[in-house]
């Protein structure tokens, strides 16, 4: 194997532009487990652990390198809560919401608030500078992106007005170390309320339906809550897997999606 | 490919497989078997070593990128004769059953005390819930740590 231990992100985009199958290697969350229990044996790693360029955040732009511990002390509010239920302690130390995004698994807990502030990523490549990709263009299935293969995930770039009120919460098996089976993130702002969902879908989604009906009511009821429940479980797109049913996806989003409306509004 | 890596204080060489873990390095080329083997995927929290300060996974550590990092392990707590504080709490209470998980327990709780000296409940809770006891003997794992924390260390 060959090892790039990368001091800076250009000796990184020229080790990817000469060798643009390299894996790229940060908190090692999910690498690792490939390598261990897959008996993955990568050619080329490129890590990125030292590049502290990538580990710069701000409110504005959060480095691909920077780690779920320290987005749980963040400011955004909705993207502690989420860090906070990522693994455990030892994963939060290592795993970077980069790594997050590059995986695009539709259970990444960086996700939705990614989707719900309508965040775009940034990727760099040698040969052709940076690219600024909007969320919905760059999660294009599961564990699937728009990433080109000489490219490097540098940054979530987040809109300066993204609403201040956020609330997530997540459902699974228990409280540490679980893989979501449905997640969900509501902002409330003065344009309305955003609805975003993981896990029950090829990628995260707004619930653009429920949105609409919720930011068309004057006052919201409890029969409008009721409603965003309904509507949420109806145009979610889960699936039946080992962790959870279709059935059983689409109840949680809408009781998930209604407790996060009514809480962001206390 | 050569690695040197500081453990417990001491600058250490090894000559690393590909994509080796750290925790493999640790516990076949480097002679610390302290550090636990068990799930291999970060589930455990058994293989739980301090990584340049953070409390990390050495089976999710890849060995080379470890190059030129500071480790402790179960080994640099505490010295011959004289227990870690942890250890010792763990000790009197009782807080081992087969023992498996102990050296997991031992660091990650030993980091938190140094992060936190006084931790809450909630917060002893948190900081452990990546290592987990198959023996279910977490009773006494929390109270040797509620013990410690009303001490402070």
């Amino acid at each position: 194997m060959e090892f790039v231990a990368a001091h800076d992100l250009d000796e990184a985009l020229a080790a990817k532009a000469e060798q643009p199958d390299a894996e790229l290697l940060a908190g090692g969350t999910d690498l690792m487990v490939e390598v261990n229990l897959v008996h993955h044996r990568p050619k080329q790693v490129v890590s990125l652990r030292r590049i502290g360029e990538l580990r710069e955040v701000s409110s504005t732009r959060i480095g691909a390198g920077v780690t779920w511990s320290r987005l749980e002390r963040g400011d955004h509010r909705g993207l502690a809560e989420a860090a906070r239920t990522v693994g455990s302690p030892q994963i939060r130390a290592a795993g970077t919401i980069g790594g997050n995004v590059g995986t695009a698994s539709p259970a990444g807990d960086g996700l939705p608030w990614i989707a719900a502030a309508d965040a775009a990523i940034e990727v760099r490549s040698k040969a052709r500078g940076t690219r600024v990709v909007p969320w919905r263009d760059f999660f294009v299935g599961v564990k699937r992106t728009s990433l080109e293969r000489d490219e490097i995930i540098t940054a979530v770039v987040v809109p300066d007005d993204i609403p201040e009120a956020q609330e997530f919460a997540k459902v699974g098996a228990r409280n540490a170390m679980v893989i979501s089976t449905v997640s969900c993130l509501v902002m409330r702002g003065d344009d309305g309320f955003r609805i975003a969902l993981g896990s029950v879908a090829p990628t995260p989604i707004r619930a653009t339906a429920a949105e609409g009906m919720l930011n068309a009511e004057a006052k919201i009821t409890e029969a409008a809550l009721d409603e965003v429940a309904r509507v949420v479980s109806e145009e979610v797109r889960p699936i039946t897997d080992h962790r959870s049913t279709e059935a059983y996806r689409r109840h949680a989003a809408g009781v998930l999606a209604r407790r996060l409306v009514e809480r962001s509004l206390r | 490919m050569n690695v040197t890596i500081t453990v417990n204080g001491e600058q250490r060489v090894a000559d690393v497989a590909a994509s080796e873990s750290l925790l493999n390095v640790l516990r076949d080329d480097l002679d610390l078997p302290g550090t636990k083997d068990a799930c291999e995927q970060g589930e455990c929290g058994s293989c739980t070593v301090i990584l340049d300060g953070e409390a990390v996974c050495s089976c999710l550590v890849m060995a080379a990128d470890a190059e030129g990092s500071e480790v402790t392990t179960v080994e640099g707590m505490g010295e011959e004769g004289h227990l870690h504080p942890v250890q010792e709490a763990m000790l009197a209470e009782g807080a081992v059953q087969c023992g498996f998980c102990t050296p997991g327990f031992v660091v990650a709780g030993a980091h938190l005390l140094e992060t936190n000296p006084h931790p809450s409940e909630l917060e002893i809770r948190e900081a452990l819930s990546g290592n987990i006891c198959r023996c279910t003997g977490y009773g006494a794992i929390l109270r040797a740590f509620e013990t410690l924390s009303e001490e402070g260390t």
